[in-house]
């Protein structure tokens, strides 16, 4: 077509097609590869690079590695290049650390309770999502039973008298009545207060012992002597490997959000006091160093509590993660809450809101969309720091891979163990930044014209 | 004082009056932003309030629904005086709706969900309910087929429609308006204002902060002139334009019609 030829009366011109050569792949190569004579020889050279390392790679960790044998020598004879037997016969450690072997169903069972609990919360077209996410919600206290196995709580058991048992059944009748005189007379501090020991001893009758053990054994369920719980207690020592990673790092993940939610409107809030609570907690947890936390969770806290109360190393553990990550967590949030224009917090006053209802359908859905990717940021963040706790003696996935290098049969395979290791951490990390592309795309609502 | 004035200053008392605002101070730290307002708004009056830019005029109205504190003298809206009282306040901006100069639509929700969401939160209306409620409003607007898109989607002028429509749900008993078609493009300001002149006529209490003059010349019982906090003139839309008393007024509607 000739351009001299087209012509429309004014108002009348059609939107024409782009021409070809704006379009398509050799545009995006003319533009990208071979623009100016620089960027044709930077091209070259780069696919040169390629050329000697990608196979060279390749080669090493797949085409001349072995995948058998049973100690390094006898990898050597059979490739040069890495050795994966090595992982392949560590590979039970590597996931379950000293998880009793008979046991082990039930992390598994845990994991994949874990899909079914997470799949509505993450996406919003799961069928039958309203039922799974009451699912979401109980799964933790799930989780901890499955893993860690009945707690013993000495003082609910009839059999060491029934004083014990009758004072939980007192706190928790007067602590839900209070709940439901608060819920009638609508007094939200009545309702608090009731709710929160009234859920404590629900939460603590569920994962105790006499639940699942003294409760069963007594009406003839199971039988002591032969020793089968359906809920063998597994000391948290034993934990490791992928397990104890994935155990610190959700526990630190599903908690730090909301608690740096709380944290992030505390600092926000016109009321002095808490505001000025919330700062110091944010400021004092930035200012020292996740180790330091952890040295304190794993050696001090035991001069500060009384004498003999002795609480799980790995329950200290995860509440300073917990609370090491809530404290980045609300900066980021704090980030999002101050880029909405105030006009957002005008409008909501102006049609009467209250605070909470502000919140939670016009502010915290905006804040937490902008922060996403610093949420995500700060869970994998979180996620990888979790391999500091091998300083205080628990063997991540990590530690575990440490204590492996130092066996003789396998004298010299770091490079494998560690890009085992990198490997795992990027699936888990890459897989979570892709998420937060997902939700970023879906949760966009502006422009789309 | 002009008749308009002294006719609404006999009505004080009655069920008749919808705000009522004696000797109200305001400051903004040390500046003295509002001098000893005055002023009675008597049921179904539309009232413009013109004024140079840092008059006062916009934080006298938002003083109306306490997005502003006074701190000085009394505003009675409705019968309920404005106080630190949280349930007034409550009270007071359930029946007072506000639409304001950047239309504040809440982005992340569609036009359907930013007029039901104060219905079914605030006034606790059955969701389906509200829905019908918005549907007839954003019908009143003009614009019912935009409902399932989000605001990002919609022009300046027809998110200030939606503003509008949004106010409307909690049926209001009086209207703010915040300098509305400041921020639209000339070609959107005249859809804007025909909701509104559509708004008037249904009796409608209306306090609008605006330069537009046309508009105040056709729907205004009163226009008020503000300058350095302090109302300097009242009059009828007819009388304050052609007779403006004051120096000040005479200056500022020189600049504005002349332009």
């Amino acid at each position: 077509m000739n351009i001299t030829t087209q012509s429309y009366k004014p108002g009348e011109h059609p939107s024409l097609p782009p021409p070809r050569n704006l379009v398509g792949p050799v545009k995006w190569a003319k533009d990208n590869l071979f623009g100016s004579i620089t960027n044709t020889i930077l091209t070259i050279v780069a696919v040169y690079l390629l050329y000697l390392i990608v196979p060279a790679i390749l080669d090493y960790f797949f085409f001349n590695a072995a995948f058998e044998g049973s100690s390094r020598a006898e990898c050597r004879e059979i490739a040069k290049g890495a050795c994966w037997a090595f992982i392949d016969e560590r590979i039970s450690v590597f996931t379950y650390g000293f998880y009793p072997v008979e046991e082990r169903w039930r992390p598994n069972l845990a994991f994949v309770l874990l899909f079914v609990a997470l799949a509505p919360v993450l996406f919003d077209k799961v069928p039958y999502r309203g039922k799974l996410l009451v699912f979401s919600l109980l799964y933790p206290l799930l989780a901890v039973l499955l893993i860690v196995g009945p707690v013993s709580v000495e003082s609910m058991h009839f059999s060491q008298g029934v004083s014990g048992p009758l004072t939980w059944l007192v706190i928790f009748a007067f602590a839900s009545a209070l709940f439901v005189y608060g819920s009638k007379t609508h007094n939200a501090l009545a309702m608090v207060v009731g709710i929160v020991p009234a859920g404590f001893v629900l939460v603590a009758f569920f994962l105790s012992d006499a639940l699942w053990i003294s409760i069963p054994d007594s009406i003839g369920l199971t039988n002591a002597a032969d020793d089968i719980y359906i809920f063998e207690p597994v000391d948290t020592h034993l934990f490791g490997g992928v397990l104890l990673t994935i155990i610190i790092g959700v526990t630190g993940i599903t908690l730090s959000l909301p608690i740096g939610i709380v944290l992030a409107l505390g600092r926000y809030s016109n009321l002095p006091a808490i505001r000025t609570l919330c700062i110091m907690f944010i400021e004092f947890i930035r200012g020292v160093p996740l180790i330091t936390l952890l040295f304190v969770a794993s050696t001090m806290l035991s001069y500060f509590l009384p004498p003999g109360t002795d609480f799980d190393l790995l329950l200290r553990v995860l509440i300073m993660v917990t609370l090491f990550a809530s404290a980045y967590m609300a900066e980021v949030i704090r980030g999002g809450l101050q880029s909405l224009p105030k006009g957002q917090f005008e409008a909501a006053d102006a049609m009467g809101l209250k605070y909470w209802q502000t919140m939670r359908h016009i502010i915290l859905p905006q804040a937490l969309k902008v922060s996403i990717p610093g949420i995500v940021n700060t869970f994998i963040g979180l996620y990888k720091d979790t391999t500091l706790v091998l300083i205080i003696g628990l063997l991540d996935i990590l530690g575990v891979g440490k204590t492996a290098i130092s066996d003789p049969a396998w004298n010299g395979l770091s490079t494998e163990v560690y890009v085992f290791v990198a490997v795992f951490f990027f699936v888990s990390c890459f897989g979570m930044s892709r998420y937060s592309l997902y939700l970023e795309r879906k949760l966009h609502t502006g422009h789309k014209r | 004082m002009s008749d308009v004035a002294e006719k609404a200053k006999s009505m004080v008392n009655t069920d008749e009056v919808a705000i009522q605002i004696n000797q109200m101070h305001k400051w903004y730290g040390e500046f003295h932003v509002l001098k000893n307002i005055n002023l009675t708004v008597p049921r179904g009056e539309r009232i413009v309030i013109c004024g140079p830019s840092g008059s006062g005029k916009s934080t006298m109205i938002r003083c109306i629904n306490r997005l502003e504190e006074h701190q000085q003298g009394e505003i009675i809206v409705d019968g309920i005086e404005l106080t630190n009282d949280l349930k007034n306040i409550d009270a007071i901006r359930r029946e007072v709706g506000m639409v304001f100069q950047h239309f504040n639509l809440f982005p992340h929700l569609t036009v359907l969900e930013n007029c039901t969401l104060a219905p079914i939160w605030v006034r606790k209306t059955p969701k389906q309910e509200a829905e019908e409620t918005a549907m007839h409003f954003l019908n009143k607007v003009k614009i019912p087929e935009q409902a399932h898109k989000y605001p990002g989607q919609l022009s300046g002028g027809q998110q200030q429609r939606v503003a509008i429509a949004r106010s409307l749900c909690m049926n209001p008993r009086i209207m703010l308006f915040d300098e509305p078609t400041s921020a639209l493009d000339p070609e959107m300001i005249s859809e804007v204002l025909e909701t509104m002149i559509d708004l008037a006529k249904t009796g409608m209490t209306m306090l609008c902060v605006t330069h537009e003059m046309g508009f105040a010349r056709k729907v205004a019982d009163r226009v008020i002139f503000m300058d350095g906090g302090e109302i300097i003139e009242e009059n009828e839309p007819e009388e304050f334009f052609t007779n403006p008393q004051n120096d000040r007024t005479k200056l500022f509607l020189s600049q504005i019609l002349n332009h």
